[in-house]
């Protein structure tokens, strides 16, 4: 098809220009995290800084323990009852496992895309405005309009959408309910984007569209991915962290992670021996 | 007779399978082994045995339908011209006399031409019974020839059980949808002729319900007036004051029970909130009219309002508290049904708890939960014995809470017992009643399954 070659794969080791200002202050440390899920011992003494204003990639096999350090950054892991986290999380220098820190402010703060599109049973329109609706973002109609219209674009779904924000988002095809989820977590203007698999339940068009959407909104959010797919990871990040069996393995710039991993088991793994 | 058409059907069915299968296994060791054959042995053997039951079972039906009949013709044939019966009263009293001169009972002397014709029916009834288990012995036969002549390794016997399949299920279906037109239908030619004595207009406009026809011709007082609004009045506001109680109560509980509670409160709560559905409404009458009518008696009496010691409210709260169970736990049901990742996405978003329930959670279960209304609305309008008890019998037309109202089913109730006439128009109005109630209910799913489908927020 047509539309392939318009956004073939960059260069896997092309030196991405905001990607690395290694002296910038990082946005979100985590220092000795531990996560359990009953007896399970999902996470181990995870120490990680992620960088302000950039993409940082987490990959690793199956069951790592990648996607449970993702949700806890926006402490989605409270919403299971057998999760217990332990160490610290920091974003901006307040930790957010605080017992007096508002769950619900952190989490407008840190926006999440998940798996599968879970677009909201509603117009693709209400989709949009459900963020700012609940935390009061507009004052009228036409700000809220406004709101939409911004998020869309950049989540570049608006022109596709434009005529029909009333249907039903859930009519839209994989790969837009996936932007559109992206538009959804970017109205609330989040500082940091989580993004779980975002592009595992698509094609590939459709998972280039989204990987040129990162792209575009990395100067303005603090992303971090989850990944299972290591060309995407060196497409799309300036930073990797290897995650194997729970423990952080490894963690560097991309290029660097890719050309000249320091691990054994990161080397084995870019290479296709196991995962 | 018939059961041992049917125990014979059974053994039919049984012997045929084996006979299949075996023929089936045959091929399978003379062409080597099950792989070359199209379809396994069981399913030759299931295709031979329905080919050979199917007519059996068509034969018996037409059997039961047709034979008594006939059975009964010939013995009345058989009478002599003097006793032939002339109308449809005196056919049916001939038959019965007929009946207990073939059974041997002597109640009194008989006419000769009777134990003549009991004869003849105890003749035609061998006759009859011998015509199905040989006409059925013989389709079977058939049937199994059929089959079994078809089979090769390259039968497509597999296909051939699906099709077999396919016709029992529709089969089923037609069972109920024709049950329920067959009691349309019966309840329709009644209600007509309770039209035909009082006009329909009147039945359904007339604001005055008293319907008390005279039995004898020199009875006074008993015009009959049959002006159904007050039930219809009654009916609404008992069940409206039914849902305000088990809509709120019930939603909220299964809001609880699926978002908040632990799953060990759940397990326990559920199951006790379900045996309130297992309450005879007997028992819910008891309790409204003997501990609630007289609590919302003393107390609107402390506040000075005048209540009827049989009241509409009563029996509508009683009412609402038995059809909570409806409520809750469909909706719970539903609630539970809405996928993790919906909340999940509403949650990410720094939604609360309630903001996802609200936004996310209900609009997505609404469907489930309309249909969890209009079954407890249902039961509601349907329901007889609490309103009996606790509402009375008086056919006032009011919207007052606190009076005595009636219901559509308890003067459906109420005009069927006792002595009645059967054609009167007292005891046929019952039949126009539950006609309307069935109309009722009809329009009710009817505009809820709109509402839902013009509302519905559907997921994947």
């Amino acid at each position: 098809m047509e539309t392939t070659t318009a956004v073939a794969p960059k260069p896997v080791v092309a030196p991405p220009p905001v990607a690395t200002q290694p002296d910038a202050a990082p946005k979100i440390i985590a220092r000795d995290v531990n996560v359990h899920y009953g007896d399970k011992h999902a996470l181990k003494n995870v120490t990680l800084d992620i960088p302000e204003k950039a993409v940082m990639a987490f990959i690793g096999p199956s069951g790592c323990g990648k996607s449970t350090f993702l949700r806890c950054i926006n402490r989605m892991n409270d919403t299971v009852a057998s999760a217990k986290v332990s160490g610290l999380i920091q974003i901006d220098d307040q930790d957010i496992y605080d017992p007096s820190l508002d769950v619900v402010q952190l989490r407008a703060r840190v926006g999440m895309v998940f798996q599968k599109p879970n677009p909201f049973p509603k117009s693709i329109y209400e989709n949009v405005a459900y963020g700012p609706r609940i935390h009061g973002l507009s004052r009228n109609k036409a700000e809220l309009d406004q709101i939409v219209e911004d998020s869309l674009k950049k989540a570049s779904l608006w022109n596709e959408v434009k005529d029909r924000l009333n249907d039903t988002g859930t009519g839209l095809s994989g790969g837009q309910q996936q932007r559109l989820c992206i538009a959804r977590a970017i109205a609330v203007s989040p500082e940091i984007i989580l993004m779980d698999e975002p592009c595992s339940a698509l094609d590939p068009i459709a998972t280039a569209r989204v990987e040129e959407l990162i792209e575009e909104i990395r100067r303005n959010y603090t992303i971090v991915i989850v990944t299972h797919s290591m060309q995407q990871a060196a497409r799309v990040s300036q930073r990797v962290a290897f995650f194997h069996l729970g423990v952080l393995v490894e963690t560097g710039r991309t290029e660097q992670i890719f050309q000249s991993p320091h691990d054994k088991r990161t080397q084995d793994y870019i290479t296709g021996r196991f995962g | 007779m018939t059961l041992i058409y049917i125990l014979g059907m059974l053994l039919v069915a049984a012997g045929a399978y084996v006979a299949g299968r075996q023929k089936s296994s045959s091929f399978a060791v003379a062409g080597g082994g099950l792989a070359r054959l199209h379809s396994l042995p069981s399913y030759h053997g299931f295709y031979v045995a329905l080919a050979a039951v199917a007519p059996m079972l068509v034969w018996l039906i037409f059997w039961l339908l047709t034979a008594h009949r006939v059975v009964d013709a010939q013995a009345i044939a058989a009478l002599p011209a003097n006793l032939a019966p002339t109308d449809g009263l005196t056919y049916g009293a001939r038959l019965r006399e007929i009946n207990q001169a073939a059974a041997g009972v002597r109640l009194e002397e008989l006419q000769p031409g009777i134990a003549a014709a009991g004869e003849a029916l105890n003749t035609w009834r061998t006759i009859a019974d011998w015509a199905l288990l040989i006409v059925g012995a013989a389709l079977a036969l058939l049937g199994f020839a059929w089959a079994s002549r078809q089979l090769s390794p390259e039968f497509r016997a597999r296909n051939g059980v699906e099709r077999w399949v396919k016709v029992l299920l529709v089969a089923c279906a037609c069972v109920a949808i024709l049950t329920t037109v067959g009691i349309v239908f019966s309840v329709l030619f009644e209600t007509l002729r309770f039209f035909s004595k009082v006009p329909w207009y009147e039945f359904l406009f007339g604001t005055q319900w008293s319907p008390q026809t005279a039995i004898r011709a020199d009875q006074v007082g008993s015009s009959g007036a049959f002006g159904a609004v007050p039930l219809f009045a009654g009916t609404t506001l008992i069940m409206l004051i039914a849902m305000l109680v088990a809509g709120p109560v019930g939603l909220f509980s299964a809001i609880y029970m699926a978002e908040y509670a632990s799953p060990r409160v759940r397990s326990i709560a559920k199951p006790v909130l379900e045996v309130l559905a297992g309450v005879p409404t007997v028992v819910f009458g008891f309790f409204a009219a003997l501990t609630v009518a007289p609590f919302i008696r003393s107390t609107g009496e402390y506040f000075g309002f005048n209540v009827a010691s049989e009241s509409a409210l009563a029996a509508g709260l009683v009412m609402g508290v038995m059809i909570i169970p409806f409520v809750s736990s469909l909706s719970d049901d539903v609630i539970n049904a809405v996928p993790q990742s919906l909340r999940d996405g509403s949650y990410g978003m720094g939604a609360t708890k309630s903001e996802t329930i609200k936004r996310v959670v209900l609009p997505a279960a609404l469907p489930g939960i309309v249909s969890a209304f209009m079954l407890a609305i249902s039961r509601a309008v349907g329901e007889t014995m609490i309103v009996v008890m606790a509402a009375g019998l008086a056919g006032n037309l009011t919207f007052n809470p606190l009076e005595a109202v009636t219901t559509v089913t308890v003067q459906i109730k109420t005009l069927l017992v006792g002595d009645q006439e059967f054609d009167s128009a007292k005891t046929l109005s019952a039949f126009a009643l539950g006609f309307v109630l069935f109309f009722f209910t009809l329009a009710l799913n009817f505009i809820a399954l709109r509402i839902v489908q013009r509302y519905r927020e559907q997921y994947d």
